[in-house]
């Protein structure tokens, strides 16, 4: 798991020289997207939980589908600059008598980390999972939100 | 499941739906991931929907054809911009024929943290009818 942590891929940061690069695959896939009627996809890292990370001016919002978790399964740490979500999944045990047709959903252990730029309040980031969503709200530092320039008229 | 302990979960993308209907309304339908269990008395199914609120789930069962429908809503709030996307969410949609006769009075349905649990009581067999074969 240690191995699997450090090399935890994509490390990707907010403010990043390919931030540009990065924009612009996003743009091709809203073509190719537009094109095939197909979704838009990042490319999967491979680990548990998949993450969808959305801005506004005031936070950042990482949003993961964890069907059936509880709040209190969830070990969600913000330490320096990552984010770290590790839990554990569980299916009980139905019935011994029972007979199974169908077995898709899956249980197991997940740790993923998520690189954050370091212009986060660690101390007010929030998480909640409602409906088998979990939200982690992390609001931007105040030297990082955008700010309005009145331009002085002499 | 005693082989699931201690195993990793992997990653998975959501199943998305290939239909030959088209959809009236536009964006991605999934399939959602199901455990189907039978005991004498009942089957039961177990579906993944996150983000499916209890108003938001339609269950409809007709001529043995049991249909899961979850719309879900945006969890996006208006100003927010995408900086990375793995999963997309859209409604679900699953459909099964059922071979067993459901005692429809007796259904029941529960969502709880984004996983539906439906309970599908089997009608008590009916009574075996001899026929006879009149020679004519």
């Amino acid at each position: 798991m240690i191995v699997r942590r450090l090399t935890d891929w994509p490390t990707w940061h907010w403010r990043s020289p390919f931030e540009e690069v990065e924009g612009m695959r996003r743009k091709m896939d809203r073509l190719s997207e537009g094109l095939t009627g197909g979704v838009l996809r990042g490319p999967i890292a491979g680990v548990f939980p998949l993450v969808n990370v959305t801005e506004d001016s005031h936070s950042y919002y990482c949003r993961a589908e964890l069907p059936g978790m509880k709040a209190d399964d969830l070990d969600i740490a913000v330490t320096g600059n990552s984010l770290s979500i590790a839990g554990e999944r569980k299916i009980t045990d139905e019935d011994k008598n029972a007979s199974y047709h169908r077995r898709e959903r899956e249980a197991g252990k997940f740790s993923r980390m998520i690189s954050l730029s370091d212009h986060v309040d660690t101390g007010k980031v929030e998480a909640r999972c409602v409906d088998g969503v979990l939200t982690v709200v992390l609001p931007k530092a105040e030297s990082a939100k955008p700010r309005q320039i009145t331009i002085k008229t002499s | 499941m005693p082989d699931s302990e201690n195993k990793a979960l992997q990653a998975k993308v959501k199943r998305e739906m290939t239909g030959p209907a088209e959809q009236t309304r536009p964006g991605p339908t999934f399939t959602p991931a199901v455990d189907i269990f039978e005991t004498d008395e009942e089957i039961t199914l177990m579906a993944d929907m996150p983000g499916v609120k209890a108003k938001d789930l339609d269950i409809d069962l007709r001529e043995n054809v049991l249909t899961l429908i979850g719309e879900v809503a945006s969890p996006e709030g208006p100003n927010e911009v995408d900086v990375w996307r793995e999963y997309q969410t859209g409604k679900y949609f699953r459909e099964f024929s059922l071979s067993e006769i459901i005692d429809q009075a007796k259904i029941d349905a529960e969502l709880r943290d984004g996983v539906l649990r439906l309970r599908l009581p089997k009608v008590e067999a009916a009574t075996p009818r001899k026929i006879t074969v009149k020679a004519g």
